[in-house]
């Protein structure tokens, strides 16, 4: 089937022969950053707007680096924001780099659903790069396309999803996109991280880690976000990596060739230990690597979509 | 001016008609209501095939003047009320400044008394401000003709305080509006706390932040035994809490609004703000129990809970957008569409809902097409459908949670103290 949309918002909102069509085109991009020179020229004359209203280095990089190889023009806009600061609002800010005659958006924004608000406002491509507590949708195409590498296919493997659930789009995406693809996910955390409902999503819940990880193919190592604690909800950094903690001992329990990933930056000592952060089972670079055509392919799919509807609707 | 209304069926409950009438119009009043009526008459209105209501008496409005002039103001929201088929209005306090004390509702009554279009009444405020801290000045608020007080927008936290309020409230013969959340509870929400929050990746405002808070004001008023009015009823606990209040004779009412039976949480995907409003759409579980509660009775009112803003506070990222929606000019024709309609309310039931209770709750002489009333009344037609439309809507503001819904049930004339303040033909 061919790709029909102008964003990518999410993966909840995607079939899994949408999915399977970024995979598959992921990996034929892969090969292209093995190049002498790194460059196709698939995007040759379109210009990307990576637009980041939140602290990111390896996302934006991620996209600048996958716009580059495909030969698109590059503009990076850090917005220093806060929820107080009246500034220009994001549908304006949308629009003037829609005027700038920009192709793609790339957004990475605190507000659930800023995606979904600009892509709605605008005729321009949104790549949704993390919204909130919503969705990561590239990031968890990069953990699926970096598990199907490894291990050969998606459905019926069981993957465990470790940490602040509540408060992860990792999370969210992961479990859209694993389940419309066959997989088993059981998401493990203090109950307090785990929001309602999240069962009717379509994953298994335990607070047991060892149980989490027992029949696991993969874990999904979650990054602990500290600094969002607002009142106590959070427990104590030691306390946690005590009860739920990705160590050598652990891992030695659960399947031997455990795939072990995380979607950066680590906290070594919190969330995994860093012998487990360095070991055999990790590929977490290789999910960096994998990231870059995995963005190549969503920003590929969405320039072409967007360029057929206007083609559609101006015929020459 | 007379007014001779001929061949209309009307609905009038509070004299057990449901037929067809015609309708004579003397000095504002209504002189008489006969099977014919023939009278040499200036002003002759044909209503064969139209339905002929009482005015609307909608308890929960925000008219945002004076403070927020530039969401609303009692003119342009009086307005949107007579095209909604609605004469009377209660104007909720949480203006700038709010009206809490009797300086602040003389300047209300002049602004209603230069710019109102239809009967604006006053609704005062429980607390200085509404901050929960220290009580308005209520028996002053009553001199100056506030029938209710409320701290809509927000809940008076401190249940001793609150007592203190219901004592006032029961001295001056007032009625206390309750406004049910308890903030803490709520988290900081700003939607339904379920498998949708869950999805949208939103804060949830949980169902014991309202069911809680309508037990403890249930208790507060069954102890102090004064009468108390729930506000935008949500959710099928704080129904149940309500009719076993109701059965043990606590004296205590209830309203919900047309989006509470009307739209469930399913309508937030794509983070439509336009669906933001507190208490927040609930579960489609809810919707029936509401749907229900309205038929059984628990639900004595339909009111709008009309909430301007503007498009700045409206369409930006959808926490940090205003909670609220319009609904002058559309609680007739959805409660029409969604109770009538699919039966589970007969016409003069909806009338009981939307005039008539409301009335009586409110203790004022409306909702009744009796000889002798203010002619307040509107002449419908039953199934005309129309969309509702940004262009078509006469509130300052447009943020309607039914922006381009299919209503049936089209307001043609609203009469208002006897005077055609709404024909659907001069504003076209």
């Amino acid at each position: 089937m061919p790709w029909t949309r102008k964003d990518l918002l999410g993966l909840e909102e995607l079939n899994k022969d949408e999915i399977e069509l970024i995979l598959d085109t992921a990996e034929s991009f892969k090969e292209v950053s093995t190049r002498e020179i790194k460059k196709v020229p698939a995007l040759r004359g379109k210009t990307v707007v990576n637009l980041f209203y939140e602290p990111s280095t390896r996302t934006r990089v991620s996209f600048e680096v996958a716009a580059k190889r495909l030969s698109a023009d590059v503009i990076n806009i850090a917005v220093e924001t806060s929820s107080v600061k009246k500034g220009e609002t994001l549908s304006d800010t949308g629009r003037n780099i829609e005027a700038l005659k920009a192709d793609i958006i790339v957004v990475r924004h605190n507000c659930s659903g800023a995606a979904a608000m600009l892509a709605r406002n605008l005729t321009i491509s949104v790549v949704n790069a993390g919204d909130g507590w919503h969705e990561h949708p590239t990031q968890a195409l990069l953990d699926i396309f970096t598990l199907k590498e490894k291990l050969g296919r998606i459905k019926g493997l069981k993957v465990t999803i470790v940490g602040d659930i509540a408060h992860s789009r990792v999370a969210r995406s992961n479990i859209w996109g694993l389940t419309k693809l066959g997989a088993q996910v059981t998401v493990c955390a203090p109950r307090i991280l785990i929001p309602v409902g999240i069962e009717e999503m379509g994953a298994q819940v335990t607070e047991d880690i060892e149980d989490a990880l027992r029949q696991a193919d993969a874990v999904n190592v979650l990054r602990m976000q500290f600094e969002r604690d607002t009142g106590g909800a959070f427990p104590e950094q030691l306390e946690y990596f005590k009860q739920f903690g990705i160590t050598r001992e652990r891992l030695e329990k659960a399947k031997k060739d455990i795939i072990v990933m995380h979607p950066g930056p680590i906290n070594r000592g919190i969330e995994m230990s860093t012998e487990v952060a360095d070991g055999a089972n990790s590929v977490i670079l290789e999910q960096v690597t994998n990231g870059i055509a995995v963005r190549m392919a969503v920003l590929f799919l969405v320039a072409q979509a967007n360029e057929k509807t206007k083609r559609d609707e101006n015929p020459d | 001016m007379k007014i001779l209304i001929k061949n209309g069926r009307v609905i009038d409950p509070a004299n057990n008609i449901d037929d067809i009438r015609d309708i004579l119009i003397e000095d504002a009043k209504i002189s008489k209501v006969a099977k014919e009526i023939k009278n040499g008459c200036q002003q002759i209105i044909e209503a064969k095939d139209k339905v002929i209501i009482p005015g609307l008496v909608d308890m929960h409005v925000h008219l945002r003047e004076p403070g927020r002039e530039d969401k609303e103001t009692i003119a342009t929201g009086t307005r949107a009320a007579l095209k909604g088929g609605v004469t009377t209005v209660v104007a909720m306090p949480n203006t700038n400044p709010s009206i809490d004390s009797v300086d602040s509702a003389r300047l209300l009554k002049k602004i209603i008394e230069k710019s109102a279009l239809a009967n604006v009444l006053i609704c005062g405020a429980i607390t200085k401000s509404r901050k929960g801290q220290e009580l308005a000045d209520i028996a002053g608020l009553k001199k100056e003709g506030a029938l209710a007080i409320s701290d809509d927008g927000s809940s008076v936290d401190n249940s001793e305080l609150m007592s203190e309020a219901l004592k006032k409230a029961k001295e001056a013969g007032m009625l206390v509006i309750c406004h049910c959340e308890d903030k803490v509870l709520a988290n900081q929400g700003v939607v339904n706390l379920s498998i949708m929050s869950t999805r949208l990746g939103l804060r949830g405002i949980s169902r014991e932040s309202e069911y809680k808070r309508v037990e403890r004001d249930i208790q507060l008023a069954q102890k102090i035994d004064t009468p108390i009015h729930i506000a935008h009823v949500s959710c099928r606990e704080s129904l149940e809490i309500i009719s076993q209040a109701k059965k043990t004779g606590v004296k205590i009412t209830a309203e919900t609004a047309p989006h509470y039976f009307s739209l469930s949480e399913e309508e937030l995907f794509g983070y439509d703000t336009n669906m933001k409003m507190n208490p927040p759409l609930r579960a489609k579980d809810d919707l029936q129990a509401i749907k229900q509660g309205l038929k059984d009775g628990t639900i004595d009112v339909i009111a709008s809970d009309h909430a301007p803003h503007t498009e700045s506070e409206k369409e930006i990222e959808f926490e940090r957008a205003e909670f609220g929606v319009i609904g002058l000019e559309t609680i007739l024709a959805v409660s029409i569409t969604e109770l009538v309609e699919k039966g589970f309310l007969n016409w003069s039931d909806l009338v009981r809902k939307i005039s008539l209770q409301p009335a009586r709750i409110l203790g004022i002489d409306k909702g009744s097409l009796g000889v002798g009333k203010e002619a307040d009344l509107v002449i419908l037609s039953p199934d005309s459908e129309w969309c509702v439309e940004k262009a078509g809507l006469v509130s300052k503001s447009k943020n309607s949670a039914f922006l381009g819904r299919k209503l049936k049930g089209r307001v043609e004339y609203t009469i208002c103290s006897g005077k055609i303040a709404y024909n659907i033909a001069i504003t076209k």
